[in-house]
Order: C-alpha cells, then sequence, then structure tokens
C-alpha cells in the first residue's frame, strides 16, 4: 500500500480512522487529568502524613509509597482495577463521603488506580517542597497568630507550589505516559487502544503505533510548555 | 486462610520460575541500553549539528511517549515488516519470533534515550579543572574522554542510575504484554487458568518487592565501591 | 646553557580584550622564572598559552628548539596545525594548577602513574616504581591510597607536583600554585618547589610570593597589562624597581 493511501485510512470520514484517534486524545487527556488530580489528593494527604507527628500516619505513608515505588504500575493498576467497586469505594471514601453510592466504571476504576500510583511519587515531591520553604516563614506566620490552617493555606501552599512544580511537571507528563497503560484493561477507547484496534483491523501495525506515538510526542509538547510558562510565572519575584 | 496459604505455595514454582527472566530482561536491557547511552550522550554535546540534533530528538522521542507504545510499535511494526525478506531465512528467523528478543530490543532503546539524558548532565558536571589537567598532560581527546570525562561522569550519576534500574525492572513487566512469561505474564497466566484474581498478582508483587529490595542492595554496593573517594579514608 | 623555551611576541585576545600584548621570554635549562603581576596582568594567560590550554592568536612558542606549529585563521585566531605535535610537546611542559586538579576518582598513586602510563607509554610496573619514588620526595609516600578529597589542600598540591614531576619535564609550569591553600598549608608546598630549584629544574613560576621570588628565582617577570613592564635578577627587580608601576605594585604587595 502506497503513502497516500495509508495517510487516506486517517482520513476524519466514515471509513478513515482519524476521528477515532482524536476521541482517543481526548480519552487519553481526560484520564490523565482526572488521575493526576487524585494523586494531587493524595499527594498532599501523604506529604501531610510523612511530616506529621504520629508515628502512625508516617508509618502508613511509608508503606504506601515504599509499595508503590517497588510494583509494577502494570501490576498495581491491574490489582486495583480487579479488585474493583471496593478499592474504589475505599480510595474515594478517603476524600469524601458523598460517594457512598457511585457506580464503579472501568474509567473509574483506571483513574483511582493511576492516581493511586501517582500519589506516592506526589507525596514525595510535595514532601521535598514543604521541607525546603525556609522554616523562618513558617514560625513568622506562628508569630503573628495565623491558625495551623492560615499558615498552610496562606504560607506554606502558594510556597511549596513553587518549589514543587518541577516535580509536579515531570509527574504529569508521567501520568500521561502511564495513562496508556489502561489500553490492557479491555475497551479502553484511548489512544493507545485506538492504536492497537486500528493496526489489528489493517494490519499497518507500524503505521498505526507511530500515529499514536505522535499523537502522544503531541502531549508532551503542548504540556512541557505549559509547565514552562507556569514556572516563569510562578517564578517572578524570585529571579 | 489455609486454602490461600496452600494456593500460594502451589502456584510459587511457576512464578520463581519466571524470575529468571525478569532478570535477563532486566540485566540485558540494562547492559545494552546504558551502553548505547554513551554515544547517545555525546552526540547530544557534539559541536557538531548533524549528530547533536538527532540525539536530542532520539532523547525527546524516547522520554516523550510511552515504553508500551515504544513496544507495541517495536513488537508489531518490525513484525509486519520483517517477514518475506531475506531476515526470514535466515537462522536468526527463530529467535527474531520471540517477543523476548523485541522486549530486550524496546527497554534497551528507552534506556538508551533516558541514560542518555542523565549521562549528558552528568558529563557537563565534570569538573573543568580536571579534563583541563588531562590535556595539559598530553592526553588525546579520546584519551580524556574514556579515561576521565566518562569514569568521573558516571560516578556521579550513578545514584540516578540506581534509580532507573528499579524502574527498568518494574518496565519489563510490559514484556508481559507481547506473550513473554516473566513473572508478571506468568502471573497473568495463572489467573486464566485458575479463575483466581488476586492471589497470582499478590504473589507476583510480592516478587517484585524482593527483586527490588534486593537490587537495590546489589546497587548500593556498588555504588559504594565506585564511589569509594567520597568515603572517609580507611 | 641551552634555551630549553622560548616564546615570541605572544598576543591574545578574548573577544574585544587584548590581555597579552607582544610577550616574549626565555627560559634556559635550570632557569626559575618567577611571574608576578596583578591579577588581570595576563600573566596566568600567558602560563596558559605557552602549553596551548588557550590557543594565542599570535605568536611563536618554541620547546626544546621545536616550533609550535600554528596556522592562522582569517577571524584573527590561531588554531595549532598538528594536534599530535602539541599533545607531545604539553607532555613536555608539565603544569601544576592553582586548584590541583587531580582526578578525584584515581587515587593520589593513580594520578601520578596515569599520564605516563597512557601518554609516555611508560610500562606500568616502572611507572609505579617511579611515581613511589616521587611520592617519598614531596613527603606523601603514606598517602598513595586515598583519594584526593582525603587529602589537605597542601597535600593534595603536592601530590600534583609529584604528578607533573612524573612526566620528567623540561619545564615546570606553575600556576599560583599557593593561592588556593591555607596560610598555614603555604610553607611545605614552598619547600618542596624550592627543592626542585635547587635540582636545576627549568620552573616557570606565576605567584605571589614575593619571598619565595626574592630567595629561588634566577629571573623575576612583571607583568602589566599584558605587557612585560620590568623583569631582571631578583634583587635588582624587588629592590631597585625602575617602573612606576612595579613600585606601585610592590608597596600594595608588601605587607
Amino acid at each position: 500500500m502506497d503513502q497516500a493511501s495509508l495517510f487516506s485510512l486517517l482520513s476524519f470520514g466514515p471509513d478513515g480512522w482519524g476521528m477515532r484517534f482524536v476521541e482517543g486524545l481526548v480519552v487519553t487527556v481526560e484520564v490523565s487529568v482526572s488521575a493526576y488530580a487524585v494523586s494531587l489528593i493524595l499527594g498532599l494527604i501523604g506529604a501531610s502524613a510523612k511530616l506529621s507527628s504520629s508515628k502512625i500516619a508516617r508509618g502508613i505513608a511509608d508503606v504506601y509509597t515504599t509499595l508503590v515505588r517497588a510494583l509494577p504500575e502494570l501490576l498495581l493498576l491491574l490489582l486495583i482495577y480487579f479488585s474493583g467497586a471496593d478499592a474504589i469505594k475505599f480510595v474515594l471514601s478517603l476524600i469524601s463521603e458523598d460517594f457512598e453510592d457511585f457506580e464503579v466504571d472501568p474509567f473509574a476504576a483506571a483513574v483511582a488506580a493511576l492516581g493511586f500510583i501517582g500519589g506516592a511519587y506526589m507525596t514525595e515531591v510535595m514532601r521535598g517542597a514543604i521541607l525546603s520553604i525556609p522554616n523562618g516563614q513558617i514560625e513568622a506566620a506562628k508569630a503573628s497568630g495565623m491558625s495551623r490552617f492560615l499558615t498552610l493555606r496562606r504560607v506554606i501552599l502558594p510556597q511549596m507550589l513553587r518549589y514543587a512544580l518541577p516535580g509536579m511537571g515531570n509527574l504529569w507528563l508521567s501520568a500521561t505516559k502511564d495513562s496508556s497503560l489502561i489500553s490492557v484493561l479491555g475497551n479502553t477507547q484511548d489512544l493507545l487502544f485506538m492504536g492497537y484496534r486500528a493496526s489489528a483491523v489493517t494490519k499497518h501495525y507500524g503505521f498505526f503505533y507511530s500515529v499514536a506515538a505522535i499523537l502522544f510526542l503531541a502531549i508532551t509538547v503542548i504540556s512541557m510548555i505549559v509547565i514552562r510558562l507556569l514556572e516563569a510565572r510562578l517564578n517572578r519575584g524570585y529571579k | 486462610m489455609d486454602e490461600s496459604l496452600s494456593f500460594f505455595l502451589s502456584i510459587a514454582p511457576t512464578l520463581l520460575a519466571a524470575v529468571p527472566v525478569t532478570l535477563t530482561l532486566t540485566f540485558f536491557s540494562a547492559l545494552i541500553g546504558n551502553s548505547l547511552a554513551v554515544p547517545v550522550a555525546v552526540a547530544s554535546l557534539s559541536p557538531n549539528p548533524l549528530l547533536r540534533y538527532p540525539s536530542a530528538f532520539y532523547i525527546f522521542v524516547m522520554r516523550g511517549t510511552p515504553l508500551l507504545a515504544q513496544t507495541y510499535l517495536i513488537y508489531y511494526g518490525l513484525g509486519e515488516l520483517l517477514p518475506g525478506t531475506w531476515v526470514q531465512k535466515s537462522f536468526l528467523w527463530p529467535y527474531l519470533r520471540d517477543g523476548f528478543w523485541y522486549a530486550i530490543f524496546a527497554f534497551s532503546l528507552n534506556t538508551a534515550g533516558y541514560t542518555g539524558e542523565i549521562l549528558r548532565g552528568a558529563i557537563m558536571a565534570v569538573p573543568k579543572g580536571e579534563i583541563e589537567a588531562a590535556r595539559a598532560y598530553g592526553f588525546s581527546k579520546g584519551l580524556i574522554f574514556w579515561r576521565v570525562t566518562l569514569p568521573r561522569a558516571i560516578q556521579i550519576c550513578l545514584p540516578t542510575m540506581t534509580g532507573e534500574t528499579i524502574l527498568l525492572l518494574k518496565a519489563t513487566s510490559l514484556a508481559s504484554l507481547i506473550t513473554v512469561w516473566e513473572v508478571m505474564g506468568t502471573a497473568r497466566q495463572i489467573q486464566k487458568v485458575t479463575f483466581r484474581v488476586y492471589e497470582p498478582l499478590i504473589a507476583a508483587g510480592l516478587l517484585y518487592i524482593i527483586m527490588v529490595f534486593v537490587l537495590t542492595r546489589l546497587m548500593i554496593i556498588v555504588e559504594r565501591r565506585i564511589n569509594r573517594h567520597r568515603l572517609a579514608p580507611v | 646553557m641551552d634555551t630549553t623555551l622560548k616564546v615570541e611576541d605572544l598576543h591574545k585576545r578574548f573577544g574585544a580584550v587584548e590581555v597579552l600584548k607582544g610577550v616574549s621570554l626565555e627560559a634556559r635549562t635550570g632557569d626559575v622564572i618567577a611571574m608576578i603581576g596583578s591579577s588581570g596582568s595576563g600573566k596566568s594567560t600567558l602560563l596558559r598559552c605557552i602549553n596551548l590550554l588557550e590557543i594565542p592568536n599570535s605568536g611563536r612558542v618554541t620547546v626544546n628548539g621545536e616550533l609550535i606549529r600554528m596556522k592562522p585563521l582569517p577571524d584573527g585566531t590561531a588554531k595549532p596545525e598538528d594536534m599530535k605535535q602539541v599533545e607531545r610537546i604539553r607532555s613536555k611542559l608539565a603544569m601544576v594548577f592553582q586548584s590541583f586538579n587531580l582526578w578525584s576518582h584515581r587515587t593520589i598513586l593513580e594520578n601520578v602513574i596515569e599520564a605516563p602510563i597512557h601518554v609516555l607509554g611508560v610500562p606500568r610496573k616502572e611507572a609505579i616504581e617511579r611515581a613511589e619514588a616521587l611520592l617519598a620526595k614531596v613527603g606523601i609516600a603514606e598517602k598513595r591510597n586515598f583519594y584526593p578529597n582525603h587529602l589537605s589542600g597542601g597535600q593534595q598540591q603536592r601530590a600534583a607536583i609529584a604528578r607533573a614531576l612524573a612526566m620528567e619535564p623540561s619545564v615546570l609550569l606553575f600556576d599560583e600554585p599557593t593561592s588556593a591553600l591555607d596560610p598555614e598549608l603555604v610553607g611545605e608546598v614552598l619547600q618542596v618547589m624550592r627543592k626542585l630549584a635547587e635540582e636545576g629544574r627549568t620552573m616557570l613560576v606565576v605567584t605571589h610570593e614575593m619571598g619565595f621570588a626574592r630567595d629561588v628565582a634566577s629571573e623575576i617577570v612583571f607583568l602589566h597589562k599584558g605587557q612585560i613592564e620590568e623583569k631582571g635578577a631578583p634583587r635588582e627587580v624587588l629592590s631597585a624597581p625602575k617602573s612606576e608601576r612595579l613600585k606601585q605594585f610592590l608597596s600594595s604587595t608588601r605587607h
């Protein structure tokens, strides 16, 4: 098959795969964003636990990050996915009680699993960032009568963001790439799944996996630009 | 609980038999990938744009796309190209159909990209004075690289490389998706045969934890040995 | 006596700044030339141009009667015609740096045998024997298996001198060898250098140590703004300076 007809396979018409890949791109971004949001919440909880004075909280957080860092992402994904409703309900109940009657779907399971994995790495990033805030500033907040919550909200969080951003940026890039793992779960409609499906149907494996890879690369490029802009913005007044 | 335990024991031999596959995948991918990382890093620092840009692009693609996509592309893409060519008639063909070699190929290329970038940074961090001393003593460019720059750079990036090797060990689980029966793949096989969902995965997880632990210890020993100049004198 | 090192009309520019404006210098075998001058006078650059760590824009450097062949480039700079020749000549001009620049991934002994084995092709066994004698000579034989980071600055600099001697060089180039040292460690390094001068080694020393220059040097060269302002025997130059600038410089360095 010549190149022209290869590219016609990518058309946006009813016979082409173009539209399906766009849909796949959207699903991949949705999964990544949702999983990243979960990992942010878990990371904040994990970092607070690691820095807390409670031995139990520190112990749980240590087990969490050690386990996640020792286990393959694929294995964790399958474990959490298969454990289905229970695991998701458990994770969500950590966040809020509103999720009691939550209906479990593969999308949510994938998000929970990827978020759980990302959360462990996020814990380390945020812990490091909090530790790099000069202690004097936190003392100054205490001294001026700010409550613990107010100190967290007004002093720690805004500064932490600046220290954490490089690590958080890397974790976002990892999240977009790790999201490709969900394609092993079956009918997930994400970008890599589309590559799998299109190449299996047309037998043009090299071509369609390349298309999927290029679209992942596009996500990376755009993400890197956004991260750079954010960093420039957050570093105003420091350089 | 007893029943679960006996189940674990019954699948243990099968899973343990897959450990060497995982370790072989890790070892060869690390060996080939880290060796390829040297020319990648050197090219990325070259003043010649014909070397620098391709190398930077290579690093960018390897780090910017999912390893699973790369693995599929190599396994299915090459699998689509090779049949019907001379390769099919060659003595290598029986090997070339095996997912194992594609996995090593894919993981090596990926490792070369990641390590290449790490090594690039480390080469730039080698103290300029030590390189200058070598120049002043009449070392040729090649001699400076092999005797001073590279060994110093490896020392500098060794702690990062330890982490990367652990990540690689975990990443070899993706080989299960191209029919390689390493630990992860074997666990999924057991799932399908026994209709048990959790136990095979948990058992495999335990094996990964042990492998990661042992590998980390090993790497720390290697690191101490190579970086002994940083430790207190004996 | 033979001329070991000859420098003729050396010019060096960094961008628009001309750091060396035509410097000529000659060292006969056994000469100890001390180069003094304020910072920015170009004395370190001169030393680094001699072994081509910096490439001079123009001028001639001759070592043991062999001229380093240079090729002028259209942009006003120059480059060596033959890097092999440069590498060979560099191995005859061993340099001792301000910040020691020992290879931190190798032990002291390995530092000393590295270049003899890999540049000069000396057999390993012979190189080790020689290195051990040199380490004994500079007084750190017992540190042979230590790594540079485990030694004091003075010990590191003495190891660096042993590394330089191991090349059996025609000329030893010292680039402010005591400037990075704590005051109490300066003496031990100067003592070693004094011993080398007494042995009749040809040395080019960029230094701020006036006492060393006065007692040990056979000639003092005062550089100012990229030119040799005054030179001569230490006694004359230091006790009866002719140039106004040298007088100023000397009064500012005397404590």
